[in-house]
């Protein structure tokens, strides 16, 4: 590998965690995946455990790019969740609770990512903060209801700016004429998705959109 | 020595990063999102649709294709917009692109096709 070899995203953030922790994480058993493996992913708004209201949004609108990256297709999630609210589902704990056949037939998705917000927002301290961002997901197939693959993942990101490094490589994808200045948690959600989707052994898989595709995540 | 090749490797990667590439044009997409919820007064449909529409510009400019789920969204604006013929050609097009939309766009357009 050459350093004009383009390198994808996920590729560069798993060598950077590496770099930062060396920390061991045990393989995941993919043989559910590998039975059902998803073209497609619908992800719900984030049942939002933190205790900021903005978390939900902040989070959602931060998933779309690390899935569908990773391969596969992502349904417009500000759409699914206007088009839920409009039929009868005005929060994420609603939407949550929809009988999984019922959301394959109404979307045609394999598979839905159920996200859980743990923690969202700044902690103050005398000469900085720090936002932090946690998060827990699963993965279940619609058809079979079954468990296809889970992870967990945090990220935090001081105002002194140590680990932003990091943060820049992701921001650097993305076009930033909306500024979201008021709340870091939203970056760092960033952040803690590329951690999580591309977890090296414990990691989602490729999906068919990606050229690694059917290679080992 | 092992280590060497290991650093050499890690810092390929790492400088490899800088130029980060993707296989959609993000452009706007998911801050729009992000600002839709958060300050909605402040981005109507009609801006977001503009700057939308800009950003599929410049994807035709690097043919670097829109990620999935965004003509889909743009079809959505244009609908909430009272604009039925663009909504259904963004529909379509989410549709053709991907799919495995197919199902989920038949039901949006079932719903624009309605007075």
């Amino acid at each position: 590998m050459n350093a004009r070899t383009p390198v994808p995203v996920a590729l560069c953030v798993a060598a950077l965690s590496a770099l930062g922790g060396c920390q061991t994480t045990k393989p995941y058993d993919y043989t559910n995946f590998r039975a059902h493996p998803p073209r497609s992913i619908l992800i719900l708004p984030p049942l939002n455990e933190s205790t900021a209201l903005e978390g939900t949004y902040g989070y959602l609108s931060t998933v779309t790019l690390p899935v569908a990256e990773h391969g596969y297709y992502v349904f417009p999630v500000e759409v699914v969740d206007r088009f839920l609210k409009e039929n009868g589902m005005p929060t994420a704990g609603e939407m949550h609770q929809v009988p999984l056949n019922r959301v394959a037939e109404i979307t045609g998705a394999d598979a839905v990512l159920f996200v859980t917000l743990e923690q969202y927002g700044s902690k103050y301290r005398v000469l900085n903060s720090t936002a932090i961002v946690k998060v827990r997901v699963k993965l279940v197939d619609t058809r079979t209801q079954t468990l296809l693959w889970e992870g967990r993942s945090e990220a935090e990101q001081s105002s002194s700016g140590s680990g932003n490094l990091l943060a820049d490589l992701i921001a650097a994808a993305i076009v930033q004429a909306v500024n979201s200045k008021t709340d870091p948690a939203h970056k760092v959600s960033r952040l803690a998705n590329a951690k999580l989707f591309a977890a090296g052994n414990a990691g989602l898989p490729y999906g068919p959109y990606s050229p690694q595709y059917n290679k080992e995540p | 020595m092992k280590w060497l090749i290991w650093l050499v490797a890690t810092t390929a990667a790492v400088a490899g990063c800088a130029t980060p590439r993707t296989l959609y044009t993000w452009g706007n997409y998911e801050e729009l999102i992000y600002a839709s919820y958060v300050t909605p007064d402040k981005l109507p449909p009609e801006s977001q649709v503009e700057i939308l529409e800009k950003d599929y510009q410049q994807s035709r400019a690097t043919n670097k294709r829109m990620p999935p789920g965004w003509h889909a969204h743009l079809g959505y604006l244009y609908y909430q917009l009272g604009k039925p013929d663009e909504a259904r050609r963004e529909l379509s097009t989410e549709k053709a692109e991907f799919p495995e939309s197919a199902v989920f766009m038949d039901r949006l357009l079932a719903n624009v096709h309605k007075p």
